[in-house]
């Protein structure tokens, strides 16, 4: 009785060793171990066996079973990783076949710079204003301490739009006209940058465009001195170009402001660069505010903002900053 | 403004470093744009005499040239320059010398012919911008002179500094030197020159009269007697050539010479060329013509000023050039010397409608000194007292109208405050004498009183407290004062438009779209090319045509960068671009209606495309309850357009751009279109939606699909759907629309897939019904549509 199950066992072992499909394995599986499979017929017969014989024979039986069991659950699982690599391979992919269509869109470089120093201002407390490119002969000049005729007009090459009085409505040549806005329309303190597009009447070259960018600073509370201006400039050097930056002030002449300074930075190698022009806000702009001068006091500054793109992508033609080709702005 | 050392060191015993001093001028404000060593690097370079000329054999383009250079033997050089004849004295590089650029002087054959030497133009020995030829030398010098000596040269530093419009002062030699050294804490003095009287007095000669005071608010005449005209001596010569000017004769030289010393611009008159031995100054009449000293017949008007002589003939332009009728000429004897003060205001306006501007002028128009006339007479005199000239005893001064300047009050502690300093009054008070500011206590002696302080006669552009604070800051040193940081007493912050716009760029970027930015302006054609009204405001003095009108829209700009990229092959581009548009205001408003507005185009893609970035940017500044209107504005694609409307209000239109205003920009694919006004948009409440509690129970789907006409839009159903479906509708897509048999000709199938839900119980088969049955009933009784079996 025992050699015949041994046998099964060794007949069984080929048999599903020779199996290679899975419905195959299924149907072997119950042909050894279902209701009519040789073990459940062994298992049955083994009531009319004595009972010494029984114990031996069933013992042999379970094991036998069991070993049936594995034999069967292992090829089961060896059959399914040959299915599933089957499948896998069928899917496989050359992924860089499909790598390289798909981009986002991109700020253009000159924007990127403006957000880049409202979130550095922002971070110091300042708040971001903005105001008309289409300004009027008082915001631009005349409240900026330029009188009508005087000769610190013709430092602006400015140009006018048909609009109202002639004369009376121009292109804003640089942004400092917001700073009176921002006064106008708020009580003090105030500490704003205001970043914006002017025009000047120039000829588009390497270092001109007819249209550009500026960014203009102001705060005015009480109290604030020369060396507040100074310390923030200093503090903006080195956040915005890197600690080993460094600036200075050196007088200058500018109506809107006094004193009035010039605004350089030392590059590491110790080169300077003029980068804009600041000063004390001139008692008259701070009035003709509607801001006390006695009371408040405040400093401003402003210097071009497409430059500093430039500066840090190494462009040389400012002129690339307004072409549009996209050749050039997916660059950045 | 140039200034050499050398003459500065004339007035004050400034020292130190060439570049140090650089660095100083600097930092008082008189920035330095180039400083060169001059008049040395000569070692080497001597004065020879031309013996012979003779045609190179060989070359057609260089001669050789034999010179005496001392040695008494002949010495032939190969020489590119045909200005020189036998017997001109020119500077010869002998061998061995290393010239200013580097180049080292060798003996070498050119073209078969050996060269011992170079001779030399005036600029490659720095010596002057003339590149006539080679340097001919004037007087009798023995060949073989050093350059160096014959020549008077010393090593000399010249700066040339930028002089900012309100530093007058510094126009001058004393005034850069008064600066510098109360820099240095050196003296400073302007030596009274010297000379004495002789001769007839100039009133019984010459008698002057201001019509206009408030042009003239001061003319001071002498007379100079003994002129006789001829070259100045080598020093005055070689300052006068480094700071720009080129020597004409020793009348000529003084007077450039007295202008650049003292800032006093002056002018000399044949005396005896005036006629009838007055001057009347005043105000140019209309049409009234004049010589000037350039030949050139000028047209004046009342705006000019003139100097007329004694028959009421203009012989000078007020402040800005002479006349050629009165010009020193070789024969001149006797010379009325002419030192004014001009109003700036009046010179300048002259200068700019003249379109002339002269080194006088440009002194004038900024405010010169109007006491230092008597001073820079004499200066002038001396400078010509070896020729034999002497001044006239007696001086003319006629006083118009000059400004009034009173003194200004000083608080110290308004100069500490905005300064940040913490100077004493005696500091403050030190600070603003060395550059001749003179303070006195305003009341009494107490120490709290404030300074009172005189302006002197050659600052003008000082008459307040804070003109004055700045002079201390200025001499007290920029560099002195300690950096501080303000501690902001508000929050920073983008506003909320501000960031909303932050928002809309990360979603175009997002979306693969390119942010341009073409320049504001159009020419003119630029906008009806576009399809759209010719209205934009027009640059009352452009540059070019092409820039000469602003945009109203940002269309032109954005199909201008398609049609741009198109030539380059660069097709199929989504761009966009956030910027302001200029338009003429319906009413009397002061400032032209400017508004900022996205606008987005989508190159080769349709208005599918154009709307489903519309509700990715409505997504994004959830601003989701919006409707889309068919509308074919002007420019736009008639039937491929909507208007987008939000909250009732016109927030800007999605579709396409016309084609024929494709057609116009030379753009040869579709072009999906967005524009929006994001002032109204993002004016409009959006974000910020209150919790709805995401439902535990389960949904329903079901289908419905609509025939309806073509001019039924597809939103309209999907609206009346919404509204009939009411509270248990979770979410409503269109998600097939199918043309062709069976449905009829004319007509499309919508179908919508509608999810039910409650947020409080499972719904039963009997309330979807009734919803369903609802929904039918409502599209079909409000629209001219019917359900599909």
């Amino acid at each position: 009785m025992i050699s015949n199950l041994d046998h099964h066992l060794d007949e069984a072992a080929r048999a599903v060793g020779s199996i290679d499909d899975l419905d195959a394995l299924r149907a072997l599986g119950v042909e050894l171990l279902g209701k009519t499979s040789v073990v459940t017929e062994a298992r049955r017969a083994l009531g009319g066996l004595d009972p010494d014989q029984r114990k031996d024979v069933g013992q042999r039986l379970n094991e036998v079973r069991n070993e049936l069991e594995r034999l069967v659950s292992e090829r089961r699982t060896t059959l399914e990783a040959v299915a599933r690599s089957v499948t896998l391979e069928a899917e496989r992919l050359d992924l860089t076949e499909l790598d390289g269509n798909k981009r986002l869109g991109h700020r253009h470089v000159v924007t990127q710079t403006w957000e880049r120093l409202e979130d550095l201002f922002v971070g110091m407390g300042y708040t971001v204003a903005e105001g008309p490119e289409i300004e009027d002969e008082w915001h631009n000049f005349g409240a900026l301490n330029f009188p009508l005729g005087h000769p610190a007009r013709d430092m602006y090459d400015t140009l006018y739009v048909d609009h109202g009085v002639p004369g009376s409505t121009l292109l804003r040549t640089h942004t400092s006209p917001v700073q009176i806005r921002v006064m106008e329309d708020g009580e003090p303190p105030f500490y704003s940058i205001m970043p914006g597009r002017v025009f000047r009447s120039d000829t588009a070259d390497s270092t001109h465009m007819p249209v550009f960018h500026q960014i203009e600073g102001l705060v005015v509370d009480r109290g604030i001195t020369f060396g507040d201006l100074a310390g923030t400039l200093e503090a903006f050097t080195r956040a915005y170009f890197g600690h080993d930056f460094t600036s200075r002030l050196r007088p200058s002449y500018f109506p809107f402001t006094e004193p009035s300074a010039e605004f350089d930075i030392q590059r590491p190698d110790g080169t300077w660069l003029e980068l804009g022009g600041c000063g004390m806000v001139h008692p008259s702009v701070l009035s003709a505010g509607g801001v006390d001068p006695e009371e408040w006091s405040g400093f401003a500054f402003g210097f071009g903002l497409d430059r500093l793109a430039l500066m840090r992508h190494g462009i040389d033609d400012l002129r690339e900053l307004f072409r549009n080709d996209l050749r050039f702005l997916g660059q950045f | 403004m140039k200034v050499l050392l050398s003459w500065l060191q004339e007035f004050a015993p400034v020292y130190g470093d060439p570049v140090e001093i650089g660095d100083q001028l600097s930092g008082l404000g008189l920035a330095v744009e180039e400083m060169t060593a001059v008049g040395g690097g000569l070692d080497g370079v001597v004065v020879a005499r031309v013996v012979d000329l003779r045609p190179h054999p060989d070359a057609d383009r260089i001669q050789l040239v034999d010179v005496d250079d001392g040695s008494g033997k002949p010495l032939q050089i190969c020489c590119g320059a045909f200005n020189m004849s036998v017997g001109d004295l020119v500077p010869l590089a002998t061998l061995g010398t290393t010239m200013l650029n580097g180049m080292e002087i060798s003996r070498r054959k050119m073209r078969g012919e050996w060269s011992n030497g170079m001779l030399c133009a005036a600029s490659e020995i720095g010596l002057g911008e003339d590149e006539d030829g080679i340097m001919l030398l004037e007087g009798a010098i023995d060949p073989g002179t050093a350059l160096v000596e014959a020549l008077e040269l010393h090593p000399d530093v010249l700066y040339d500094l930028e002089v900012n419009p309100n530093r007058p002062d510094a126009m001058s030699v004393i005034g850069v030197a008064r600066d510098l050294a109360a820099h240095q804490g050196v003296g400073f003095a302007v030596p009274a020159p010297s000379g004495a009287d002789k001769g007839q007095d100039v009133a019984s000669r010459m008698a002057v009269e201001v019509l206009d005071n408030d042009l003239c608010g001061r003319f001071v005449g002498r007379v100079v007697d003994g002129i006789q005209v001829g070259p100045s001596p080598r020093w005055l010569v070689n300052r006068l050539t480094a700071l720009g000017m080129r020597p004409i004769n020793n009348v000529v030289d003084a007077s450039n010479y007295v202008m650049l010393e003292l800032g006093q611009p002056n002018h000399t008159y044949d005396l005896a060329a005036v006629e009838g031995a007055a001057l009347r100054v005043r105000r140019a009449f209309d049409g009234e013509t004049i010589e000037t000293l350039d030949g050139v017949v000028r047209t004046l008007t009342t705006a000019d000023g003139v100097i007329a002589d004694g028959t009421d003939t203009a012989i000078g332009i007020a402040g800005i050039m002479g006349g050629a009728s009165t010009e020193v000429s070789n024969g001149t004897k006797s010379i009325l010397l002419e030192m004014a003060w001009w109003d700036p205001m009046a010179i300048a306006a002259s200068s700019r409608r003249l379109g002339l501007r002269s080194e006088a002028s440009a002194r004038f128009e900024r405010g010169t000194d109007p006491e230092i006339a008597e001073l820079a007479m004499c200066r002038f005199a001396e400078l010509l007292a070896d020729s034999g000239a002497t001044l006239a005893p007696g001086i003319i001064d006629v006083r118009g109208h000059l400004p009034v300047r009173p003194p200004v009050r000083v608080r110290v502690e308004r100069v500490n405050a905005l300064l940040g300093t913490n100077l004493s009054r005696d500091e403050v008070s030190d600070l603003l004498g060395s550059i001749g500011f003179v303070s006195q206590l305003a009341f009494g002696d107490s120490p709290s009183a404030d300074l009172e302080v005189t302006v002197p006669s050659f600052r003008p552009d000082s008459a307040t407290e804070i003109d004055l604070v700045e002079e201390v800051a200025r001499i007290h040193g920029y560099d002195r004062i300690v950096p501080t940081l303000p501690r902001s007493t508000i929050t920073g912050a983008l506003s909320p438009y501000q960031q909303d716009r932050r928002r809309v760029r990360d979603a175009m970027v997002g979306l693969g779209l390119d942010e341009v930015m073409p320049v504001p302006f159009l020419a003119p054609g630029d906008l009806e090319r576009a399809g759209l009204p010719a209205d934009g405001i027009t640059v009352t003095n452009p540059l070019v045509a092409e820039e000469s009108v602003m945009r109203a829209s940002l269309r032109p700009g954005i199909l201008k960068t398609l049609a741009y990229n198109a030539s380059h092959r660069l097709q199929g581009l989504g761009l966009f671009e956030i910027g302001h548009v200029y338009r003429c205001p319906d009413n009397e408003q002061p400032l032209p209606d400017e508004r900022e507005y996205l606008a987005v185009a989508l190159g080769g893609r349709d208005a599918g495309d154009a709307v489903a970035v519309w509700s990715a940017l409505a997504d994004a500044l959830d601003a989701r309850r919006y409707e889309l209107v068919a509308d074919g504005p002007a420019g736009l694609h008639a039937t491929r357009t909507a208007r987008i409307e939000v909250v009732g209000s016109v927030v800007g239109y999605v579709g396409e751009v016309d084609p024929s205003a494709l057609v116009a920009y030379g753009i040869a694919e579709r072009v999906g279109w967005l524009e929006v006004d994001l002032e109204t948009l993002l004016a409009i409440p959006h974000g910020r939606r209150s919790y709805k509690r995401v439902s535990r129970y389960p949904s329903s789907d079901i289908d419905l699909a609509f025939e309806v006409d073509e001019g039924t839009p597809a939103g309209l159903v999907g609206a009346c759907l919404r509204k009939a479906a009411g509270d248990l509708l979770a979410d409503l897509s269109l998600f097939d629309v199918f043309r062709g048999p069976p449905v009829s000709e004319g007509r499309r199938s919508l179908a919508f897939t509608l999810r039910f839900q409650a947020d409080n119980r499972t719904l039963t088969d009997a309330e979807v019904a009734a919803v369903r049955e609802i929904c039918i009933d409502t599209v079909q009784s409000t629209l001219p549509a019917t359900l599909r079996g």
